[in-house]
């Protein structure tokens, strides 16, 4: 609670609490949020631009917000597709229409989604991308697939760095040397590479859901070695105070002594190191889909739907496509500012830094 | 003596690093499930007989352990076998590998020369409108994605016209003059080195500032300033050497991560370097050049530690006498 105080003190890390809380319900719910599903797509609109909603009518006096359709033409002069908007009838934006069915959380089955427009128009905050798919409604699921790859990549992580660590930190010796050398090899196989050669290893023909949880399990066998390493430092000297010895003396079992005992003292840095690695875990599945390695379409993930960018044409024409870079961009931004603070909090020497 | 000792006892813990890492990464290509020559197969231009030589070089008809150490003993004669087009993986390594150096030392280079004035400012004007500014921009510079900023940056050019996009060559670089030759390299350097100067800028000036601050914490920096020294003297001659000794360390950390994250930004230029070719490899599942590759990479980052930390040594004189669990912290 005191920690929760600290963070809500400081101004950046409050705003960074902030906006992941809400980036976390918006992905929560976001079957509800989202206009449509992650698949829903409709080929004459391939590439439309964000709509465009209108508060002032026509003849110049307020109105409820609506919006118009496209239309996609030929523009012989222009010798491209350009879309026009069908001005011939008014969409109205409503709240709470019935539209796509869904389960409510997984659970409740409904119809209604948070915001639409009647049948027959289309409504597309953040434009459509090469498939006519929604921008805005992939956005929010792509989301649940990149916010949360880091945290269950660390609950592999931790567990084996502790333990790897503590055995081998503890035991000493020949173990630990061999243990040690391992853990950097690892570390020194550049990290990117790796990954990408996992990833490609990868058969084909998984469904996605075990797709994304192999892509967890690369991700983990990344990240462990430095964490299993920095584990090892702590125990070796926790290992000395006086507390273990007499734990020793008692009798109790090595493995007893390394959880019971010695692990639970390395609470704060795992926090720490929590907090602090999540956005690499995040940068690292994008730049994995990215390269169209990691999360494969039609799923969404940030990383995947900022692949299709980095065309030419799309980077001068159509730059709504590139909203999942500012997106990781602000999530890895808030974890980064929250982790800081945290790390300030626990770590009573870095108070001079600050 | 003893200084020569250590170095040499330094660069012999790097041959069974070498070794594990090695069995590390063909464990892992070999038990996938993939053939090795399933493109060369498939190549048209490749013989029987060149096929028949990489089955018998590979050792693929026999146990894996042997299949290793025959890789092993022909990696060590510099045989790296053939790519799945047909080429020599030496050949093409010697290509990139250049490549993926100049990019990485001019950032390395640039990096340094900014980041470590810049930190250094940041904590003598601690807490000021400056100190804050930088702190704001690092935080930026960290959080934002390589391969996201690479594409702004090609946004960027593609609109001005400024910069060539792609490769790192004019098409008609052969007919250049040499000044023009080396405008044109610089040309097609600028973006790439700007995405990844800004991203581990970031990272040096925020671990320059925070050893600054601890260092000027000291109590010999304390007694320094005492003694009635000249702000000036108080920094450059006591704290800023105490304070630069970590960063060296950090060089080898930096160098792996350029590595890392010139991947993405040599994928999004079309920058001929080792990143684009190990996942161009990794996309024809070109078993040779992926191994050969990963092993470069390893080879170039073990080598990049072993320069920081003999460099090191040679500035601070508590990593010499010492074993070696007391190096490095």
């Amino acid at each position: 609670m005191e920690i929760l105080k600290k963070i809500w003190n400081d101004k950046f890390s409050r705003i960074a609490l902030i906006i992941l809380i809400a980036l976390y319900t918006v992905i929560l719910f976001a079957d509800f949020i989202a206009p449509y599903s992650s698949m829903y797509s409709n080929r004459d609109l391939a590439y439309a631009p964000p709509s465009t909603i209108y508060t002032i009518n026509e003849k110049g006096k307020l109105s409820l917000p609506y919006t118009y359709n496209y239309i996609r033409e030929y523009d012989p002069n222009l010798m491209q597709t350009v879309f026009k908007q069908d001005r011939s009838k008014k969409y109205f934006i409503k709240i709470l229409p019935k539209a796509e069915k869904y389960k409510f959380l997984g659970i409740i089955p409904t119809h209604r989604h948070l915001f639409g427009v009647d049948k027959g128009g289309e409504i597309h905050l953040l434009g459509t991308d090469i498939n006519g798919r929604d921008v805005f409604s992939r956005l929010l699921f792509g989301g649940r697939i990149s916010m949360t790859v880091g945290f269950l990549a660390l609950l592999i992580v931790f567990p084996i760095g502790l333990l790897y660590g503590g055995i081998s930190g503890y035991l000493g010796g020949i173990v630990d040397v061999l243990m040690m050398r391992f853990a950097e090899a690892v570390m020194a196989i550049p990290s990117f590479y790796l990954l990408i050669i996992l990833a490609a290893i990868l058969p084909s023909g998984m469904t996605s859901v075990q797709r994304f949880a192999l892509i967890v399990v690369i991700l983990a066998l990344i990240g462990w070695a430095g964490f299993a390493r920095v584990v090892r430092g702590m125990v070796l000297s926790i290992k000395q105070e006086d507390f273990v010895q007499a734990e020793k003396i008692m009798g109790a079992s090595k493995m007893r002594i390394i959880l019971r005992h010695i692990l639970p003292q390395t609470t704060s840095y795992v926090i720490i190191a929590m907090t602090l690695s999540v956005p690499s875990y995040i940068l690292a599945e994008s730049g994995l889909s990215f390269l169209g390695l990691g999360i494969q379409q039609p799923d969404a993930s940030w990383g995947n739907m900022l692949k299709e960018a980095q065309e030419f044409t799309n980077i001068l024409y159509r730059p709504w496509l590139l909203t999942p870079g500012g997106l990781i961009f602000i999530a890895v931004l808030s974890f980064n500012l929250l982790g800081d603070t945290i790390r300030d909090i626990l770590d009573p020497k870095s108070e001079v830094r600050r | 003596m003893e200084f020569f000792k250590l170095i040499t006892k330094r660069i012999l813990q790097v041959i069974p690093l070498l070794v594990v890492v090695s069995m590390i990464s063909f464990f892992i290509i070999r038990l996938a499930p993939i053939d090795p020559l399933a493109e060369l197969r498939l190549n048209p231009s490749i013989s029987e007989e060149t096929l028949q030589k990489e089955i018998k070089r590979l050792n693929l008809d026999k146990p894996i352990i042997i299949q290793y150490l025959s890789w092993g003993k022909s990696f060590i004669k510099g045989d790296l076998g053939y790519t799945s087009s047909g080429e020599k993986v030496s050949v093409k390594l010697k290509e990139r590998i250049p490549n993926t150096l100049l990019l990485t030392f001019i950032v390395i280079f640039l990096t340094w020369s900014v980041g470590i004035p810049l930190g250094i400012l940041s904590a003598i004007k601690k807490e000021t409108a400056f100190d804050r500014l930088l702190t704001v921009l690092s935080s930026v510079g960290m959080a934002i994605p390589s391969f996201f900023f690479a594409i702004l940056m090609l946004m960027f050019a593609v609109k001005t016209g400024w910069f060539p996009v792609g490769g790192l060559t004019s098409y008609n670089y052969n007919d250049m003059t040499v000044w023009g030759k080396f405008i044109d390299l610089i040309k097609h350097l600028v973006l790439p080195v700007i995405v990844l100067f800004s991203i581990s800028l970031s990272g040096l000036q925020r671990q320059m500032r925070a050893n600054m601050l601890e260092v000027l914490d000291s109590d010999y920096v304390k007694f320094a300033r005492a003694k009635g020294l000249s702000e000036f003297k108080v920094i450059f001659k006591h704290a800023l050497r105490n304070a630069v000794n970590p960063m060296i360390t950090l060089l080898g950390f930096e160098f792996a991560g350029l590595l890392s994250g010139a991947a993405l930004t040599e994928y999004v230029f079309q920058y001929p370097g080792l990143g684009r070719l190990i996942l161009e490899a990794v996309m024809k599942s070109d078993i040779n050049l992926v191994m050969a590759s990963l092993m470069m990479g390893t080879i170039m980052l073990v080598l990049g530690n072993l320069i920081a930390d003999i460099l090191l040594m040679l500035t601070d004189p508590r990593t010499r006498g010492v074993n070696k669990e007391g190096t490095g912290c």
